[in-house]
């Protein structure tokens, strides 16, 4: 559909035409305004409209439903974060209220629950891909090692977020956990010591962990997420092993796709 | 200086067995050491023979090019270290204003900075004395008889800290009285060790102290278990069976005022003989699964609370 089209196909009705102009303007006025200030828009276009592979197929969309299942956790993390509360005596008690008596408290926590899983898994997936397909390679080392850090960093989410219920199963797997980080050679006491907070477990090492859970850590994935995608877009998708297309080829310049929304204008930006 | 664009072919190195025999000799190795030690030994010769072809190999691939390449760096190299001054000129207070923000940017930094990540981390490691429990009068404890006592370790703190000694009186030895007192966290990785045997649930006391509640169960135990991973320590604390790396961590105790007072925690690595007899190997206090003596000892050379001192 190309709404600003003057060529003489017959209109419906002249009266109609003019009508969806004036709607399609007044639509384009707040997008023409913020592009003209911010350049967001035609930034997000470039973000968004980028050319990839002929042969990219469904494996591609891993790391997308990776970052969505993400989102999920921290909205559904901030929400649950207006009910808990993160002591020794009103942990396991709020957990209950949220389950039980918060209404849909226990969708959100489910799905804060199982998504934490869900996080997981794709995260797995989305590295298998990128291992089979050999998208690691030249010049994308730097962004397997930033997925990599994601990886660590969503695990270390999984292990601060399953002491907070505060339940038995909570508490001795936290035990065991920080004492396996405590037989680390060296420095490993001194990792337990600090994520108990003391010598101890205790009201500390439960702040602690709801502070790296809610704070911390995902201040710290979010920011390497916004890394990762920006070596995506900056170094394009890869084709996958079969392809016959040749790599780091150039693809035939394609024809101009007719006015968009908004004209972009030029900016100092060479197109790849 | 262009990078090298343009070219199709990344810098890859030639297929290779090496990183495969490598990688089935580090599985031979840690396989080796859970079943057995001749089949860790062989899988680390492998693992250490296949690495050094394997390093052999990428040493000289990255090596060849080096050779040829070594006339034009230094062409490229010079005429960028002699046109920079010629591009641009700099003035020393230009110089001098550059200097300055990064200095005082980092000065800022660092004073907002240390503080913070100093509150980050020290209260974990300061302040961590382990305050005097009292566990109530000596009477309660009667002579060679278990009592599973559980109490506070800091009041202040509640219920959390919660902790379980295994306490045996042991009668007198050289007119002092003399107590055995184990602590219940396994030295595997820190669960709870459970009495093999049987509780008198209903002769449970509960004795009120200053600040406050300790409970006193009478058990029999065979010896100790533990629920997680099937530890086993014998009535003495000494591993019997199971992953634990050492015997039971016992208390330091002391009576003042005919009360039962423990001290502080201390890890031991194994008990000879039994009752006021024992003879204990005693070292400082160490974490579960960390070992303190033999070679593996040397794993952890220094503990929190030594820096501390």
């Amino acid at each position: 559909m190309e709404p600003r089209q003057t060529q003489p196909v017959p209109p419906p009705s002249r009266r109609k035409q003019r009508l969806t102009d004036k709607v399609i303007a007044l639509v384009m006025i707040p997008i023409d305004w913020l592009e003209e200030r911010s350049g967001i828009v035609g930034g997000l276009k470039y973000f968004l409209f980028r050319k990839v592979p002929a042969d990219t197929n469904w494996f591609h969309t891993l790391g997308s439903a990776t970052l969505t299942a993400f989102l999920v956790q921290a909205g559904t993390g901030v929400i649950l974060a207006f009910y808990y509360q993160p002591t020794p005596d009103g942990a396991y008690s709020s957990i209950r209220h949220i389950t039980n008596d918060v209404t849909l408290g226990w969708l959100v926590r489910g799905m804060h629950k199982w998504g934490a899983s869900v996080f997981i898994i794709l995260l797995f997936l989305h590295m298998a891909r990128v291992f089979l397909f050999g998208a690691y390679k030249y010049p994308r080392e730097l962004n397997w090692l930033v997925g990599f850090s994601l990886l660590i960093l969503g695990m270390l989410q999984g292990f601060t977020g399953y002491l907070l219920p505060w339940d038995q199963t909570a508490y001795w797997a936290t035990v065991v956990g920080i004492n396996l980080n405590g037989t680390g050679p060296f420095f490993g006491p001194f990792l337990a010591q600090f994520l108990r907070g003391g010598n101890e477990i205790g009201p500390s090492t439960l702040t602690i962990f709801y502070s790296m859970h809610m704070l911390l850590l995902p201040g710290a994935i979010a920011a390497l997420i916004g890394l990762h995608l920006y070596l995506v877009v900056r170094l394009g998708v890869t084709s996958p092993p079969w392809s016959d297309e040749a790599a780091g080829a150039e693809r035939p310049e394609e024809a101009p796709r007719g006015p968009g929304l908004v004209q972009p204008r030029a900016r100092g930006r060479v197109a790849r | 200086m262009e990078p090298p664009h343009g070219d199709d072919k990344p810098h890859l190195p030639s297929p290779s067995i090496w990183p495969v025999g490598f990688a089935v000799g580090i599985a031979c190795t840690l396989a080796g050491l859970v079943v057995s030690r001749p089949a860790a030994i062989a899988g680390a010769v492998i693992a250490i023979v296949f690495g050094a072809l394997w390093a052999r190999d990428a040493m000289r691939a990255s090596r060849a090019p080096a050779v040829d390449a070594e006339a034009p760096p230094e062409a490229l190299a010079e005429p960028a270290v002699d046109g920079e001054p010629d591009e641009v000129e700099r003035f020393p207070r230009n110089k001098f204003l550059e200097l300055s923000t990064l200095g005082l940017g980092g000065v800022i930094t660092a004073v907002v900075a240390l503080p913070v990540i100093g509150f980050a981390v020290l209260p974990a490691f300061t302040d961590q004395e382990q305050a005097t429990v009292d566990l109530g009068p000596m009477d309660n404890f009667p002579e060679d008889k278990w009592i599973e006592t559980t109490f506070l370790l800091s009041p202040t703190q509640g219920e959390v800290s919660r902790r379980t000694a295994f306490v045996r009186y042991n009668g007198l030895l050289d007119d002092l009285p003399s107590f055995t007192l184990i602590s219940n966290r396994c030295v595997h990785l820190g669960c709870p060790v459970q009495a093999s045997g049987p509780r008198n649930d209903n002769q449970k006391k509960t004795v009120k102290t200053a600040d406050a509640e300790i409970s006193l169960t009478p058990i029999l135990p065979a010896n100790f278990s533990c629920p997680c991973h099937g530890g086993a320590y014998d009535t003495e604390g000494n591993r019997i069976a199971g992953p634990p790396v050492r015997a039971l961590d016992r208390f330091k105790y002391s009576i003042i005022e005919g009360r039962l007072h423990l001290i502080e925690t201390y890890s031991v690595s194994e008990v000879d003989g039994e009752g006021a007899q024992a003879q204990i190997h005693a070292y400082g206090r160490q974490g579960p699964g960390e070992h303190v003596d033999g070679v593996e000892g040397w794993l952890y050379p220094l503990q929190p609370q030594d820096v501390e001192k």
